[in-house]
């Protein structure tokens, strides 16, 4: 993620020679932007204009959708709270120690960014479902988590975690060693300099990740469905309200579509339009810096 | 350097263009001929087995195979998925497309299935006869209302609380129980065989060798049940009419029926000759 083995550039002694401007570089990269740009942008502008503002507040009345996004709230809003409780730690660890077996960790934190979510959730299965490796334990104690809300946040967490994890690493990377080295000579405690110094440097990072956390978690739909299933009101969420809906209810699946989308995006735009580190980091961090 | 980055990004462009061009010409008829088979999830296996069989008959031709529920199937071919044959696993689906103007051809009924409970062989909620169902704490899985399976399911269930020695409320409180709605009965098949559902209703068909080997079979009697029956019809704009039309023949074949028969299906009796 945050690419600690790529070797920073050798500072340059004298200016460089201005580059000579390459007319076809320019144009092959302004075409391949503007492909790129235009294929990300088509599918959102054809949802738009499949529903009208009328019809999107009259599908957005029904239960099925009032349900859908209660859950949805509920459950990615806990996740995160879970990943962000869970993974600062773990996000500090990685920023500020080397230990053996570090690209192991590394690689597992990383790991269901990639997993194809299906195989997220039928892992889940495996180690968490009744019949599971950890699980039977869990069942023993009557907790079961297939097919409950709880089995949701656990599908959002296994999938959403390395978003926060990512970002919260480079933040705390990015806190100049010479600060931590300071509140260490003034004898603070490491507790101390974590609260104080590390972690209020580091918040615009954590923010965005904790964000994207989100944002993934609400979007989350294949672990979801493999590993809690799918009933109204207990574990459909949006993401499986739509696929639902596509198979039945069109325009209900439109409006559903873009309603998430919209969501999706405030919640982008507010990140942009934050001022991350005026607004983020608290007064004390900022005389740190100073 | 730049030079470098400039060819990689020139081959690049030739390479993506040569493959769309390629892509589009191939699809767009040219030379390749494979069917597009739509069909209910229910008849993966008989139906694999029918399209080597015609792959066989029929030199050059590639049989592919979309097996998903019936009604996101209709729904795929309402949006313009290019299928050549539709394989409902009910009435309502095929009708759906019909009404919509997207077949080529009148359905034909080729086969009819039934339901039966599974539980799986550890059976966590001790469940030895349907009257356990209606239990509390039970997990059952069943499909969606919009699936056929699913539809099929919810009626048998209410059959039952008709039938002598189920209560009355048998139906509600069964549905109680519900805990997970499927988008097509073998993800309540696989549901059941993992041990996380105690129990759903499948089609007997789909307790294949591989399943038996992790699930129980519970009969319903037989006034209660449901009988499935599946139609298949050629859709509208197909690519491959001639050999979609070979296809149902076969199907429809004292020779298809076999197959279907071997998987457990019910072979329908008026196309035996």
């Amino acid at each position: 993620m945050s690419g600690d083995g790529v070797a920073a550039p050798a500072p340059r002694t004298g200016a460089p020679p201005p580059p000579a401007p390459d007319p076809w570089l320019r144009a092959a990269a302004i075409v391949a932007s503007t492909l790129l740009l235009a294929f990300l942008a088509l599918p959102f502008v054809a949802l738009l204009l499949r529903v009208s503002p009328v019809q999107l507040v009259a599908a957005l009345r029904g239960p099925v959708v009032l349900d859908a996004l209660r859950l949805s709230l509920v459950t990615s809003l806990a996740s995160t709270a879970i990943v962000v409780t869970l993974g600062l730690p773990l996000a500090y660890l990685l920023a500020t120690r080397e230990f053996r077996g570090k690209r192991v960790v590394e690689v597992l934190v990383d790991l269901p960014m990639v997993l194809p979510p299906t195989v997220a959730g039928f892992a889940l299965l495996m180690a968490f479902g009744r019949a599971g490796l950890a699980g039977r334990t869990l069942a023993a104690f009557g907790w079961e988590l297939p097919f409950t809300t709880a089995g949701v946040v656990v599908a959002q967490v296994f999938m959403s975690a390395p978003f926060l994890v990512g970002p919260a690493r480079a933040g705390f990377a990015g806190v100049e060693p010479r600060l931590l080295d300071a509140a260490a000579t003034l004898r603070a405690r490491e507790a101390f300099t974590f609260f104080h110094v590390a972690l209020p440097l580091a918040m615009p990072s954590i923010v965005t990740g904790a964000a994207m956390c989100c944002a993934r978690a609400l979007g989350e739909f294949g672990a979801t469905i493999t590993f809690a299933g799918n009933l109204e009101g207990s574990t459909q969420t949006m993401p499986l309200a739509v696929y639902v809906a596509l198979q039945s209810d069109l325009d209900a699946a439109v409006a559903l579509s873009v309603l998430l989308l919209l969501m999706a995006f405030g919640l982008l735009v507010g990140l942009r339009l934050a001022p991350a580190g005026s607004f983020w980091s608290s007064s004390r961090a900022r005389a740190a810096r100073r | 350097m730049r030079n470098v980055v400039r060819s990689i990004l020139i081959g690049l462009a030739l390479a993506v263009t040569s493959f769309v061009l390629h892509d589009a010409h191939a699809s767009s008829g040219g030379g390749s001929s494979s069917l597009q088979v739509f069909a209910a999830a229910s008849l993966s296996e008989a139906f694999t087995e029918l399209g080597h069989r015609l792959e066989a008959q029929r030199h050059g031709l590639t049989v592919r195979m979309n097996f998903a529920g019936s009604q996101q199937l209709a729904a795929q071919i309402e949006q313009g998925g290019a299928a050549d044959v539709f394989a409902s696993a009910d009435e309502r689906w095929m009708g759906y497309l019909k009404d919509h103007g997207l077949l080529a051809s009148d359905p034909a009924l080729f086969a009819r299935n039934r339901l039966v409970l599974i539980v799986p062989k550890s059976n966590p909620a001790r469940i030895k006869r349907l009257q356990d169902l209606s239990r509390s704490g039970v997990k059952l899985v069943l499909a969606a209302d919009a699936v056929p399976v699913g539809r099929y399911s919810r009626v048998a269930i209410r059959n039952l609380s008709h039938t002598d020695g189920f209560p009355v409320d048998y139906g509600p409180r069964v549905l109680q129980n519900l805990v997970s709605e499927e988008d097509n009965v073998r993800s309540v098949v696989s549901k059941v065989q993992l041990g996380e559902a105690d129990a759903g209703f499948v089609y007997f068909s789909d307790v294949t060798p591989s399943t038996a080997r992790y699930v129980n079979v519970f009969e319903l009697p037989e006034s209660a049940n449901v009988i499935a029956e599946y139609p298949i019809a050629l859709v509208k704009d197909g690519r491959q009419p001639e050999a979609a039309k070979a296809f149902v023949d076969l199907l429809l074949s004292p020779e298809g029926q076999k197959i279907l028969a071997r998987y457990g299906l019910m072979p329908v009796a008026a196309a035996q000759p």
